[in-house]
């Protein structure tokens, strides 16, 4: 909300510079986003003149040659272009030096030819008026030379506020005087509806109202005027409304948005004698009824959207916009000024659905006190009797009434000390809350508070009240103090899982990216996932951004490959990158789950390129490829003691079906490792590809968190090597055949050494046997070393000749 | 017999001396005291000489044998040292040419180590770190947390729905609830995650992270949630920081407070300063103490708003990191070009 400081001063001034009230009140709780001056600067530079010779210009048919007594005793001579200049005229001017509200600095010019030192003013060059048909004339009883400053509102800095929703009261001019009053200890001026009183509401004569649907509308009132004379208001009033960011129009309208920024109240005029049948009911909208509002655009009316119709239809979206039919107009001479509550919810409702928001409805949705309807009709009342020359219709209209008696809150006074942490004296508070509004009496541990309407919704129970007290009186002599009762705190198992696995990563020269959650339905296709498969089952978004981020991913895959493609192409000439986060799958077991959605937290590796770096001794150091991939993430899980092993597996459509393999901890899949597909890897212009993906609470829950101390130094162990030809068995079979019948005395096997020849594959094997109890004897490891290969001989597996 | 030792003496001493090489020293050692040269037969048939010949030629063929050894011993020594030389000289490297390619350097993204580095920070304080999911039910998301019917976050245009019905979570928040539905108080938490809002510009991703922090107890007050942030604040950006609350409106918090931290990065004097605006202070998170209709959702996990009190507060992880390391254009965060990310981490 814009809030011009002439206007704010009328009511409470601190006397303090903009940039320190600005400061003060968003340590109270009313923000300011920025402070702006209204009109024109360098105010010495602006004077009443006497216009005493005006001459037509030599060169320009358009223009006048004059002089002005300035009051400098020298005359200025100052071409002007208006058309209503004349001799003998008192008029505003601007001397060279002057600063224009665009912020142009005024010189001493020549115009077609002749010397013009300063301007003759219009008041929309000063932004106090909207007019520009021609220069001002003022009251010829100023005397030349007076500072215009004196005379007219010529300048304003205006505070930009920004109101938190709980707070349409500040959504007025009046409204922040409260808080200004109460924040910088200044007096508050009293309201601008003080003493005027509507009297009875007895109705007003020929003019007939009727509230169909008072739960939408809990308050409506209405008061009439006639012998309105249409004309433009005041300078003073337009040169508020426009610091304040609104149109002058005419002195009624002008008056409608005057009230309504002062008071925080929005008000409606109609022309009362095109109000047809005299009659305005209030009702819901019909479903699916159409209505053409002020700005004359058709809209079709949603459910509990509130209309006001008269005899021949509706004219107006209740609390949001008006219509044409009955607008105020250069001839009206009768005029209805209505003013009402809505409930706020249904406002809002009604704007989001027709997106529509106005300045009424954007205070009516915050939901605003019927108290105010009041309020805002007695300072109409005065404005239209002063300002148009208006006869008030004798009584007014009032349906519904007031709202709900005030509620009185218990602020005990130990509860502020125990919330807040710091004492604030009972004095401070009572005298804080008087300062809002609040009406507060004495108890016997505290304070009882009386809610003012205009705080009637936000402030309702007593942590409310103490909100109050500490923004006021409270935060500014707030200590720091630790909880004193904390307990200690480390990382979970698997959070720790999770950071050791990246760091793993990142030690081995792989480079973390952020990928989106938001995936393209085209993610599925382009991975060559089938109809049906389990990464089919995607989380899809309502309202995404895009189609392109349609779907939450369900795998890391496409982030990263998107991240490889982008870098790619920017020069990189190999990548090694991991994402570690969270991947979405639709719950498909018909269980009743803890979350929403399947969620678990991936971590996947994307490899481009060699992984090490070429150097003048390996000029081409061979590209990353499976056993890259299966190095990398044998890292990972042999450094948090996983057992695993690459088991092979066809089940990735975007692996190369002989260069992939399921990566197995038992018969847990913890994930997959390999090369990507070819036609994949093309997809995102990529040509070789290694990757991993594995499941880290899969891996959290199966490494150990605690390791048993193994005895490594007392009894030595025994170390063998085997040559064995394969017999067309895998390294795995082979392993696994080895350890099965090493039994408990094998404590390690490993391969060291492949090499074939024609077609016949030879693996080297290491062996390691120990006991924890003695140093075995030759004797019990040849036992051991004989049953290995009587069992590698059942499946084919022989030993070197 | 001893005229042929001495004979055999003098030439195995010239043949040493001759010998250039450790091959052709090797060679004469063994030409004469290997197995079958002359000298070591002498001595084995010293026995089957006339018994009054056997102890002078005894003495005489071991004296020359352990000269000899001597000699070849320190001529091999001699020649050791000369052909090491040799072979370092001829070792030579040009050592100006570059060292192996150097070892590649993986790093953290900057948001992870932010969240991270933050994470530390609270663990120290005594909160633990709790995770929870980011499609959440509109319950945890917005009606345990206060939010009116009609609030406007609940809105399309702000919040992104799944075609289930479900939001993607617009805070770490709902993690309050069920943090205390899952643990009866006291509860000292801070949850970091990944959050979405229907908005895109500088300062602006659809995804983006924060770190909500809970703390229930009795006691508590506002005046821990500003000393807690004050050492977060200090930990994070610097020794000589300060804290302020500004108060503010969230519908899950009351008192609700915003809260700045001072500048970094300039002087605090009102002089130009492009991270702070000149302000001196710069806004960081947003808090307050729980509201006691947010207790009442988990009033039966023994939360009663008269028994205990609590604050909570959450900031983002990005703003944390372009405030700290000046990053204009926080979309860039999710470009993942390598030359930018590698800056950090």
């Amino acid at each position: 909300m814009k809030l011009p400081l002439n206007w704010l001063f009328e009511y409470a001034e601190p006397y303090m510079t903009p940039r320190a009230i600005a400061d003060r009140l968003a340590l109270t709780g009313t923000e300011v986003d920025r402070i702006h001056r209204h009109g024109v600067d360098e105010l010495e530079a602006f004077v009443v003149g006497k216009v005493l010779t005006c001459e037509q210009h030599p060169n320009a048919d358009r223009l006048r040659v004059t002089t002005v007594d300035v009051g400098t005793g020298e005359p200025s001579h100052i071409v002007c272009g208006a058309p209503n200049v004349a001799a003998g005229q008192t008029v505003a001017v601007a001397k060279p030096g002057a600063i224009m509200p665009d912020g142009t600095r005024l010189k001493k010019a020549k115009l077609r030819g002749e010397p013009s030192e300063g301007m003759i003013l219009a008041e929309d060059e000063l932004e106090i008026g909207n007019s520009h048909a021609g220069i001002m004339v003022l009251d010829d009883a100023l005397e030349a030379g007076t500072f215009l400053a004196e005379v007219l509102p010529i300048a304003t800095d205006v505070l930009e506020l920004e109101i938190t929703p709980n707070r349409p009261d500040c959504l007025s001019i009046y409204g922040v005087a409260r808080e200004v009053h109460a924040a910088c200890d200044v007096p508050l001026e009293p309201a601008p509806w003080a003493g005027i009183d509507l009297g009875e509401p007895t109705g007003i004569e020929g003019v007939s109202i009727e509230v169909r649907d008072p739960d939408l509308c809990p308050r409506f009132t209405a008061v009439a005027f006639e012998n309105v004379k249409i004309d433009t208001s005041p300078v003073w009033l337009k040169q508020r409304l426009m610091a304040a960011g609104q149109r002058p129009i005419n002195n009624v309208v002008d008056i409608t948005n005057y009230v309504m920024l002062l008071t925080g109240q929005p008000v409606h005029a109609f022309d009362l004698d095109r109000v047809a049948g005299r009659a305005l009911t209030i009702r819901r909208a019909t479903p699916g009824e159409r209505i053409t509002t002020l700005d004359d655009v058709e809209r079709t009316l949603p459910d509990d959207a509130m209309l006001i119709e008269d005899a021949e239809g509706p004219t107006s979206i209740a609390g949001i916009m008006g219509g044409a039919r009955s607008e105020i107009s250069d001839d009206t001479t009768t005029v209805l000024i209505e003013m009402a509550t809505w409930i706020g919810s249904n406002i809002l409702a009604t704007s989001n659905a027709l997106a529509l928001r106005t300045e009424a409805s954007s205070r009516f949705e915050k939901g605003l006190s019927p108290e105010a309807a009041v309020e805002g009709q007695a300072v109409a009342l005065e404005l239209m009797t002063q300002l148009t020359g208006a006869t008030r219709v004798p009584g007014w209209i009032d349906l519904g009434g007031d709202g709900p008696a005030p509620a009185v809150i218990r602020l005990r006074e130990a509860r502020v000390t125990s919330l807040l942490g710091v004492e604030v004296p009972r004095s401070k508070q009572r005298s804080v809350l008087k300062a809002l509004g609040f009406g507060v009496t004495d108890a016997e541990d505290g304070l009882d508070v009386t809610v003012p309407h205009w705080r009637r919704f936000d402030v309702t129970r007593e942590a409310d009240v103490i909100e109050e007290v500490a923004r006021l009186a409270a935060l500014d002599v707030l200590p720091s103090t630790l909880p004193t009762n904390r307990p200690g705190a480390q990382l979970s198992w698997t959070q720790r899982v999770v950071r050791r696995a990246e760091d793993v990563l990142v030690g081995r020269g792989v480079q973390e990216i952020a990928g989106w959650s938001f995936a393209s339905p085209s993610l599925a296709e382009r991975l060559r996932i089938p109809e049906g498969a389990p990464l089919r089952d995607v989380v899809v978004l309502e309202n995404p951004m895009s189609e392109e981020d349609a779907i939450l991913r369900p795998t890391l895959m496409g982030s990263l490959l998107d991240a490889a493609q982008h870098n790619l192409a920017r020069g990189a000439d190999r990548l090694a990158l991991f994402d570690s986060g969270t991947v979405y799958r639709r719950w498909t077991d018909g269980e009743a789950h803890a979350t929403p959605v399947n969620e678990h937290h991936g971590l996947a590796v994307v490899l481009a390129g060699p992984l090490d770096p070429p150097s003048w001794r390996t000029p081409k150091p061979a590209a990353a490829d499976f056993f890259t991939a299966k190095a990398l993430v044998g890292a990972v899980l042999d450094t948090l003691r996983v057992e695993w092993e690459a088991v092979p597996a066809g089940d990735w459509p975007f692996l190369h079906p002989g260069r992939s393999a399921a990566v197995m901890a038992g018969d847990v899949r913890l994930g997959f490792v390999g090369e990507l597909h070819p036609l994949v890897a093309r997809s995102w212009d990529l040509a070789d590809v290694a990757a991993f993906a594995i499941d880290l609470g899969k891996v959290a829950d199966l490494a150990p968190e605690v390791p048993v101390y193994r005895d490594v130094t007392t009894f030595p162990p025994v170390r063998l090597d085997l040559s064995l030809v394969t017999g067309g068995r895998s390294a795995a079979e082979v392993l696994g055949t080895v350890r099965g019948a090493g039994g408990k005395l094998l404590r390690d096997a490993s391969i060291f050494d492949r090499f074939e020849r024609d077609d016949v594959v030879s693996l080297a094997v290491h062996l390691q046997f120990a006991a924890p109890d003695r140093t075995l004897t030759d004797d019990e490891v040849n036992a051991v070393r004989d049953k290995i290969l009587a069992k590698l001989g059942e499946i084919g597996v022989t030993q070197r000749g | 017999m001893n005229d042929r030792i001495d004979q055999i003496a003098a030439e195995a001493r010239e043949a040493i001396a001759q010998a250039s090489t450790s091959d052709a020293l090797e060679q004469v050692r063994v030409q004469y005291l290997g197995r079958k040269a002359e000298l070591p037969q002498i001595l084995r048939g010293v026995s089957e000489l006339p018994p009054e010949q056997r102890g002078a030629v005894g003495k005489a063929a071991n004296v020359v044998r352990r000269d000899l050894e001597q000699a070849l011993n320190e001529r091999t020594e001699a020649l050791e040292a000369t052909e090491l030389d040799a072979r370092l000289e001829a070792d030579r490297i040009d050592v100006t040419l570059p060292g192996d390619a150097p070892q590649p350097v993986g790093r953290l993204h900057v948001l992870t180590q932010t969240r991270r580095e933050i994470e530390d920070v609270f663990l120290g304080l005594g909160f633990s770190v709790l995770q929870g999911p980011e499609v959440e039910t509109v319950y945890y998301n917005f009606d345990a947390l206060n939010h009116s019917p009609t609030h406007p976050a609940r809105a399309k245009t702000d919040t992104f729905y799944t075609t289930s019905g479900e939001v993607l979570r617009t805070h770490t928040s709902p993690m309050q609830i069920r943090a205390m539905e899952a643990s009866p108080p006291p509860l000292y938490v801070i949850i970091p995650g990944r959050v979405y809002r229907r908005d895109s510009d500088a300062t602006h991703t659809p995804q983006f992270h924060q770190i909500e922090g809970l703390a229930v107890d009795k006691g508590i007050t506002l005046a821990d949630l500003k000393g807690t942030l004050l050492d977060f604040s200090r930990a994070i950006f610097g020794p000589d920081r300060e804290v302020r609350l500004r108060p503010h409106f969230f519908p899950f918090t009351e008192p609700s407070v915003e809260v700045d931290v001072s500048c970094f990065n300039c002087k605090r004097d009102g002089s130009p300063c492009s991270v702070c605006k000149g302000t001196g202070w710069l806004e960081i998170l947003g808090s307050g103490m729980v509201d006691p209709n947010v207790f009442a959702h988990v009033a039966d996990h023994g939360y009663d708003p008269e028994e205990v009190q609590g604050f909570a507060f959450g900031m983002g992880i990005e703003r944390i990191a372009a405030l700290k390391y000046g990053i204009p254009d926080i979309r860039t965060l999710y470009t993942n070009d390598v030359r930018v990310l590698e800056q950090f981490g």
